[in-house]
């Protein structure tokens, strides 16, 4: 993450460092475009997005028709994937089923990260009695997995989408915010921040437009891991029941709708929802893993 | 060193207090009526009005707040809304049915990480790494009931070898109880796989780069040796850290393993206590899971603390280190 600090040797003079953002050549991110392991992902990704918003018009049936004469019916040339309890086709659910959880995870990463990042930039940069007070509530938040909180919170409040959204992206804000401080501080010691100060720009200017561009490419790192996170909390708040709720169609929710009738050997309900949620889980973690590796040079 | 450890645990205890605030802070969110959900839609209304004056209802917040922290201090956790008993005697028996699952995925994913991490740092950059990297990033980060709907559908319904549910029924012997943990244990490892794998990776690495490396090495000493004695005597110890704060995160990991494969340990009665709004119940779970965690982390300290001389708090100087150290151990164990 050092990686993004000003070269010594040819960073421009005291007058113009405020303006010039140092270091950031586009170069380093078409690096990406070589990568496999990031072309994968994004493929996969991209699959997923196409089912998300187009899913609806070639589901070959209604993600909502049942058929109580055909419940839990194995794969077959009609269903490909089988039919759930209620008789709908599990392959039209698997498609449409991308969804809810494709919008929702990343607003609630999009939340976290950008509240995340100006609470970082304030507590690594002002430092001081703000930053201590800071820094013990993000411990305190921190001191339970995620998912347990935002399960409480969830259950007081009543699921619905924008609390989803709004109660993971808060969750997410401490965690993000002390991965951006740690950033800040690095940056804090280096020559053009004094340079800022000298030419009287005030604590808001510097944080957003020194320090914030430099911290940068830590933040995009930060909003790969997370939306990951982001997926796996969905999923598991709807595999609890305090997702996004039935009848709609969503991977994590139709596992909770159906597993009971696992045992009983009608596996084809819960493996293929379980398969996209991995597949999902493994396309952002490629494309995380490459962001990675290209921000850290 | 007295003087670390009396600051460490002021600032757990601190932690704690936070923690005790949010989650008091959530069970009130809720509009509703304790009375009428203990007692039922049936109750009279003067019942309802009788029990909800008994349980302080109508008490400021922050009476409420201290009379709830003052009965958890002396064990009191109130009253299950489901139940109708003692909630400390429903968390104490589900906390010791998790530890027994959470012990099991201890002793297979601590040697499996390490030697996933060790493999991959001793081929590092080539494909070998790169797979037991990215599969241990989504290993960790695919949901427990996914990886379990997986296990289940191969290794109970499939091939029939084990029982999917994680009970074994009452008086079932030792061997049975250990059958049925089996399956729910092996997504708890997959979670965990990818963090050990990772910090024992990042660990090898850097000891093995290390200048006594490159000595032992020198001196003729066969390769195994200056692995075993040199390189894993140093790499293990960050490892030893996020090792012992997953414990924390494995208990809360339970709360989906557990109502998959239908379990009564803690991580269930959570899950039941929010299907039915059983509040006073959620709290309790819910700050369990952070003493645990908050212990945890304690000791993961204290231990490290003790295994590195050179984290050692006394030197002034040298607390940048210590402080950098477990902030990267704790960064990696923050889910």
């Amino acid at each position: 993450m050092t990686d993004t600090t000003v070269n010594p040797i040819s960073g421009p003079p005291v007058g113009t460092a405020a303006v010039v953002p140092v270091q950031a050549p586009p170069a380093r991110w078409q690096l990406l475009l070589r990568r496999p392991t990031f072309l994968n992902g994004v493929a996969i990704l991209a699959f997923w997005i196409v089912c998300a918003v187009f899913g609806g018009s070639f589901a070959p049936h209604s993600p909502l028709a049942q058929d109580l004469l055909a419940t839990n019916a194995a794969p077959s040339g009609a269903h490909w994937f089988g039919t759930d309890q209620l008789g709908r086709d599990v392959l039209s659910r698997v498609i449409t089923g991308a969804r809810d959880i494709l919008y929702v995870a990343p607003l609630a990463t999009l939340l976290g990260t950008v509240l995340g990042t100006a609470l970082g930039l304030v507590m690594g940069y002002l430092g001081g009695a703000f930053d201590l007070i800071a820094s013990r509530l993000v411990e305190a938040v921190l001191a339970l997995p995620a998912v347990i909180i935002a399960f409480l919170f969830i259950v007081a409040l009543g699921p619905s989408t924008l609390t989803l959204i709004l109660v993971i992206g808060l969750i997410f804000t401490p965690l993000i915010a002390r991965t951006v401080r740690a950033a800040v501080l690095a940056e804090r010691d280096l020559d053009y921040l004094p340079a800022a100060r000298l030419l009287g720009e005030g604590p808001a200017w510097i944080m957003a437009r020194e320090i914030l561009p430099n911290v940068l490419p830590a933040v995009l790192v930060e909003f790969t891991v997370r939306l990951g996170y982001a997926i796996f909390t969905v999923a598991t708040l709807s595999f609890l029941g305090f997702g996004i709720q039935p009848p709609t169609p969503d991977w994590g929710a139709d596992i909770y709708a159906n597993y009971a009738v696992l045992p009983a050997g009608y596996w084809w309900d819960t493996l293929f929802p379980a398969l996209a949620i991995a597949s999902l889980v493994t396309a952002v973690n490629l494309v995380t893993d490459s962001v990675e590796q290209v921000a850290n040079g | 060193m007295a003087m670390f450890l009396v600051r460490r645990l002021g600032l757990m205890l601190l932690t704690l207090w936070i923690l005790s605030v949010i989650v008091f802070l959530a069970g009130q969110v809720l509009p509703g009526d304790p009375g009428r959900a203990i007692l039922g839609n049936f109750a009279s209304a003067s019942a309802v009005k009788a029990l909800d004056e008994q349980l302080g209802v109508g008490q400021p917040l922050l009476n409420r707040y201290l009379e709830w922290i003052g009965g958890l201090l002396h064990g009191d956790m109130g009253l299950s809304y489901s139940y109708r008993t003692a909630v400390a005697t429903l968390v104490g028996g589900a906390l010791l049915n998790s530890l027994k699952l959470a012990a099991l995925a201890f002793v297979l994913v601590v040697p499996l990480g390490i030697a996933g991490g060790v493999i991959a740092a001793l081929n590092a950059g080539k494909p070998l790494d790169r797979v037991i990297s990215v599969a241990g990033l989504s290993a960790a980060t695919v949901p427990e009931f996914v990886s379990g709907i997986v296990v289940i559908v191969i290794f109970s319904t499939g091939l029939r070898w084990l029982p999917s549910g994680a009970s074994a029924g009452p008086g079932a012997g030792d061997l049975t109880q250990f059958q049925h943990l089996i399956l729910p244990a092996i997504p708890l490892v997959l979670v965990l796989f990818g963090y050990i794998a990772r910090m024992a990776r990042a660990g090898t690495i850097d000891a093995l780069a290390a200048d006594y490396t490159r000595t032992a090495a020198l001196k003729g000493l066969p390769a195994t040796t200056v692995l075993t004695r040199h390189v894993l005597r140093n790499s293990l110890l960050p490892t030893i850290t996020v090792i012992a704060t997953q414990t924390g995160y494995l208990i809360g990991g339970l709360v989906v393993t557990e109502t998959l494969f239908n379990y009564h340990g803690l991580g269930n009665l959570i899950f039941r206590a929010a299907t039915a709004k059983d509040f006073p119940m959620l709290e309790a779970g819910v700050l369990t899971i952070g003493v645990v965690y908050a212990l945890a982390t304690l000791g993961a300290d204290l231990l490290l603390t003790y295994l590195s001389p050179r984290l050692r708090p006394a030197p002034r100087a040298r607390t940048a280190a210590s402080t950098a150290a477990s902030a990267q151990a704790s960064a990696e164990a923050a889910q």
